[in-house]
């Protein structure tokens, strides 16, 4: 069977962003940009479950601007057969991000979609969920344990109280918590191997899908400074200005 | 206009997720019609019409929604979605779960952890793992979002009297794309992470399973608060993973929260740093969580613990 997995090119995670003066956004020049860490998640499951057997090509799609090749280069070196970059330089939301995924889905004949549960730039944790429901699929979110069975696929899921696992038909789409595996490193040969690995091209327009939408930033500010705190020497000290000066205990 | 609150709850109880999350739709402004979907949920639903500022109680008791499976509840969302020009939902596993798919189905962007109401359609929520706020606006025909319960009050629990309506809902409740298996709810007497006063979290430095229930419990329960941990020891396999505080895990804002052996990473500190007090026990005094911590206390946890306990 064919693994679909969707990565995105984002800040790296060690990075502090700071917010740009004029508030339209947060400053991204000269950043390290780097493969979602949920979605490294889901490309090494993916190549487990090929390791395993059980996939026999693994599709890797970003949706971005032209750089995101380098993402996408990055998901082929971990083991991913093939590539597809959506190239475009617009700020691309879950719904029509998850409608470029659905028509690639179906073109390929996916049936397992892998993404990460959440892109650690917008942090919306959306487009997994409406990429099943436009697939008219199940879904998996925050997943933490995979198994394929015959046509069935069982996810245990993080959920709030603990874990709770459900069995999904194929093709299902499944969107990775960190718990699911420990990606590996890529080793020097997998980077030169993938530097020959096919990566097509497209625009969202190939896809019949406009990315404009009805949501707009009005501005980003940073979030308010906390007050500077204080070092106490003791543990009598913190006690003493907990009961009294901060009224908290 | 009408609000639609998809309400938390396990068949039994309404959770208090759902009570900040009418505050959040009160903020919005119209009818707020809250949505009990499980099985066996009667008891929930009276508990729902009971909270101030609830207009209406839907009620919808199948089989199907016994798990709140997204793929069988989505239906059940959208086919109630005409009538509402808001569909909200607390930010929990279960609405950060429901919530997209219904958008999706209604052909909507939607947003997520919404911290604040600006008007109708302008809300506030954090991105960069809280580092930005981003002002946003959605003009969508739909207004779908989740809410951040620790940034709205609990909306009274009692002073409503809602009516309540049952859904009926046909034979095809079960979309047939998934089925529940089986859940492992941790057990736990202390208060849920996300609603509790006082959280104590451990980080690395803890070494141990074994050190979290010497030191870090014993406070925990002298201070009746709740547990909770960075990634590295979820990760380590100290505690389980539902205690993880930060980005991916849970969002708290307590009145005090007590880091012990925290470095205080970028992804921890976008789960807690909008806690009233912070307090940090470290050995390192450059540690990044000094720099949001309102008491410092540089010093060997194994020993700052059991006195802190004893003085308490």
């Amino acid at each position: 069977m064919k693994a679909l997995v969707a990565v995105k090119r984002v800040v790296d995670y060690n990075v502090k962003v700071r917010v740009k003066a004029d508030n339209t956004g947060v400053d991204l020049t000269n950043v390290k940009m780097s493969i979602n860490p949920f979605d490294e998640i889901a490309v090494e499951e993916a190549v487990r479950l090929k390791e395993a057997g059980v996939v026999s090509e693994i599709v890797v799609v970003s949706i971005g601007p032209k750089e995101a090749q380098e993402q996408i280069r990055g998901a082929m070196a971990l083991g991913a057969d093939r590539g597809i970059l959506v190239e475009t330089t617009d700020t691309v939301y879950p719904l029509q991000v998850a409608k470029i995924l659905k028509a690639i889905a179906q073109a390929e004949g996916a049936d397992i979609i892998l993404l990460g549960k959440q892109a650690i730039d917008d942090d919306s944790n959306q487009t997994g969920q409406m990429l099943a429901a436009l697939l008219d699929v199940g879904q998996a979110t925050f997943a933490s344990q995979v198994k394929v069975d015959g046509g069935s696929v069982y996810v245990t899921r993080e959920i709030d109280g603990g874990l709770q696992t459900v069995q999904l038909s194929l093709p299902a789409v499944i969107t990775t918590d960190l718990r699911l595996n420990e990606p590996r490193y890529a080793k020097l040969p997998n980077i030169m191997k993938a530097k020959k690995k096919p990566l097509e091209e497209k625009k969202p327009e190939d896809y019949g899908v406009s990315t404009a939408t009805n949501i707009q930033i009005v501005k980003v500010t940073p979030p308010a400074e906390r007050k500077a705190g204080v070092k106490v020497k003791s543990v009598d000290e913190l006690v003493d200005k907990l009961r009294n000066e901060a009224k908290v205990i | 206009m009408a609000i639609l609150v998809y309400a938390e709850h396990d068949n039994k109880e309404l959770k208090k997720a759902t009570l900040n999350t009418v505050t959040a739709a009160s903020k919005i402004g119209g009818d707020i019609v809250v949505l009990v979907a499980g099985f066996g949920c009667e008891g929930v639903a009276e508990q729902a019409a009971k909270v101030a500022g609830v207009s209406k109680v839907l009620c919808a008791s199948n089989p199907a929604f016994e798990h709140q499976l997204a793929e069988n509840v989505a239906k059940l969302v959208v086919s109630l979605a005409g009538d509402y020009s808001h569909i909200i939902a607390p930010a929990t596993t279960t609405g950060k779960n429901l919530l997209p798919r219904v958008a999706a189905l209604l052909d909507v962007n939607m947003l997520t952890d919404v911290i604040a109401v600006i008007d109708a359609e302008t809300f506030e929520r954090p991105i960069y793992a809280g580092n930005a706020i981003a002002t946003v606006k959605n003009t969508e025909s739909k207004k779908v979002i989740t809410v951040r319960t620790t940034a709205f009050d609990a909306a009274p629990a009692e002073g409503g009297a809602a009516s309540i309506e049952q859904v009926s809902v046909g034979e095809d409740a079960d979309a047939g794309k998934s089925k529940f298996v089986r859940e492992e709810l941790a057990k736990s007497d202390r208060p849920e992470l996300t609603a509790a006063e006082i959280v104590v979290s451990g980080g690395r430095a803890l070494g141990s399973g074994e050190n979290f229930t010497k030191y870090i419990e014993p406070l925990a329960d002298k201070l009746g608060a709740a547990m909770g941990a960075s990634r590295a020891a979820v990760d380590a396999g100290y505690v389980p993973n539902d205690l993880q505080v930060g980005q991916t895990g849970k969002i708290v804002a307590p009145n005090l929260y007590i880091a012990a052996g925290i470095s205080g990473a970028i992804q921890h500190l976008a789960g807690m740093k909008d806690s009233k007090v912070i307090v940090a026990i470290n050995n390192d005094p450059e540690a990044p969580i000094s720099q949001v911590a309102d008491y410092f206390l540089e010093g060997d946890i194994f020993t700052v613990l059991p006195e802190l306990t004893s003085k308490l």
